[in-house]
């Protein structure tokens, strides 16, 4: 098995890929990114949520054009993860608007994007409906 | 009466494209219309704001070169989409402090041809997979974690509103009815980008951007500016009568940005920020939305002008739908909106559109809107925002 590399380091690989958040010790505010300090209260410590890899969808589009590398039309959303919101695609759904509705369940799924030139593959994510 | 400002003079260029000119003589155009509007010189002007998004911000100065270096100061401004109302706001705020009896603010932007705006975190992928960024990201996300296309992110912020108040209908062609009004509206404007009238079908068939968003839905890349002369109420007093007649108060000048909420930081909030500009400036002009005669907001998107309005309590909270569906917000409906095309008809010059939709709204109260004339407007409001995200609201009255 090639080495891996999650495509962002909030994306925890392993037996049970999950995402995790900075969360803010004072307030419980949650980050995806690097923190100076908390938008929400100031606070500046901050501790590991684990997020829950089943949700809602709470909101898509399809998109038709994108950079290039990316295939289109890809589904881009929000999804509801037991009260933190998650950025990402919906795959293996089929992108259109009969199959994508708004409310549905959907669960965390991750997929390998491309190996670098050392073989080392790089691990993308998105949520699937569940 | 010391403390009021009022729009003494103010104009737009046709918007669309200008390949003969550049963005100094776009905003030179716009300045000295504002001024001839105004009946006054640039030697009166206390303070010049100055906004050009996409030009390297030093707008200002380039144009004082072109219409009067007078030494005043200069503030060049960039807010994104917001950024003529903060030129704009600027300019108020330096005479409501006294600073300055006149102020001049300015906006162009050279847009024509451009693409997609995108919101920046694009990077080439690498040979080797290294971190690199916020999110310590191997390979560009934009495409893979979620979209940072305008007209994606403008989507799902409709599409939200669904999700929240959830409608029976069809998602696409309640959103295409939307800019099926504002394409209608343009028809009656000789300034906008475009004029021609589209039908839903029409809408609807066009090319796909970002569901459902299609290319007549989303805002019109063009060339224009806007400028506006504004005075404090004691010098105004001091004018002559036809200058008071036609002068417009600002009853209301507010910017606000994204306080933080949960989800803000996924998909940006262009809810919070506008209900609480909305909130400040009816407080500040002592109006509700049901004295508004016309409202310009900011349709970057057909999806975002459904969310705004109940943003700006134009209906009841959560009735957005159904206040589009009685037909409020055409032309002849109780709350028009986007009367002069909306930035998917007329237009989106970026620094530009924060002046020129102040300038639509003063149009009509000084009762020379010609073919599009609201009848017997007295109170409008102007809405801006730009992503990131500021928002600016103008309430603006005419004069008694
Ligand atoms: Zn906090």
């Amino acid at each position: 098995m090639p080495a891996q590399i999650p495509l962002v380091d909030y994306l925890v690989l392993g037996d049970r890929p999950h995402l995790v958040a900075h969360e803010c010790s004072a307030c419980g505010a949650r980050y995806f990114d690097r923190r100076n300090a908390c938008a929400s209260c100031g606070g500046t410590t901050f501790g590991t949520a684990e997020i829950a890899t089943e949700g809602t969808l709470r909101t898509f589009t399809i998109v038709t054009f994108a950079a290039p590398g990316i295939p289109t039309p890809y589904v881009a959303g929000v999804v509801d993860c037991a009260g933190t919101s998650v950025r990402a695609n919906i795959v293996n759904v089929e992108p259109t608007p009969e199959a994508v509705t708004l409310g549905m369940p959907v669960r965390l799924a991750t997929f390998p994007i491309g190996a670098d030139s050392e073989g080392t593959e790089a691990v993308g994510f998105g949520f699937e409906p569940a | 009466m010391s403390d009021e400002v009022w729009i003494l003079g103010i104009t737009m260029t046709k918007f669309g494209k200008h390949p003969d000119k550049d963005s100094v003589d776009l905003a030179a155009e716009a300045a000295l219309g504002a001024l001839a509007d105004a009946g006054v010189g640039i030697d009166r002007m206390g303070i010049l704001a100055a906004g050009n998004l996409l030009g390297g911000g030093h707008l200002g100065q380039s144009l004082q070169k072109q219409i009067g270096q007078t030494g005043i100061p200069v503030y060049n401004v960039a807010n994104a989409c917001a950024t003529g109302a903060t030129a704009l706001r600027t300019a108020i705020m330096a005479v409501k402090a006294g600073e300055a009896d006149y102020g001049l603010a300015v906006g162009v932007e050279k847009l024509a041809g451009a693409g997609l705006l995108a919101g920046g975190s694009r990077k080439d992928d690498g040979s080797t997979w290294t971190p690199s960024g916020r999110y310590g990201a191997v390979a560009a996300v934009d495409g893979r974690i979620g979209t940072e296309i305008m007209p994606g992110v403008f989507a799902q912020v409709g599409m939200e509103y669904l999700s929240a108040h959830p409608y029976s209908g069809n998602d696409f062609e309640l959103f295409a009815r939307i800019s099926e009004k504002n394409h209608a509206h343009s028809t009656l404007n000789p300034l906008a980008a475009y004029t021609k009238r589209m039908t839903l079908e029409e809408i609807m068939n066009d090319v796909m951007i970002a569901y459902p968003n299609t290319r007549p839905m989303c805002s019109a890349n063009c060339d224009g500016a806007a400028a506006a002369v504004v005075v404090s109420g004691s010098v105004l007093k001091t004018l002559s009568q036809e200058q008071q007649r036609r002068a417009v108060k600002v009853s209301a000048s507010v910017l606000t940005t994204d306080p933080w909420q949960e989800a803000c930081q996924i998909l940006p909030d262009v809810n919070t920020l506008t209900r609480n500009a909305a909130a400040q400036a009816y407080e500040a002009a002592g109006v509700g939305p049901a004295d508004l005669d016309l409202v310009e907001l900011h349709d970057c998107f057909a999806t975002a002008e459904l969310v705004h309005y109940d943003n700006l309590m134009l209906c009841e909270p959560g009735g957005a739908v159904d206040f589009f569906e009685s037909g409020a917000t055409w032309r002849d409906g109780s709350t028009p909106v986007n009367v002069s095309g909306g930035l998917q008809s007329k237009g989106h010059p970026i620094a530009a559109t924060g002046i020129a939709n102040v300038w639509e709204v003063c149009h009509h109260l000084r009762g020379e809107a010609g073919d599009r004339q609201i009848e017997g407007a007295k109170v409008g409001l102007a809405h801006v925002i730009g992503l990131g995200s500021a928002c600016g609201v103008h309430i603006l009255e005419k004069a008694a």
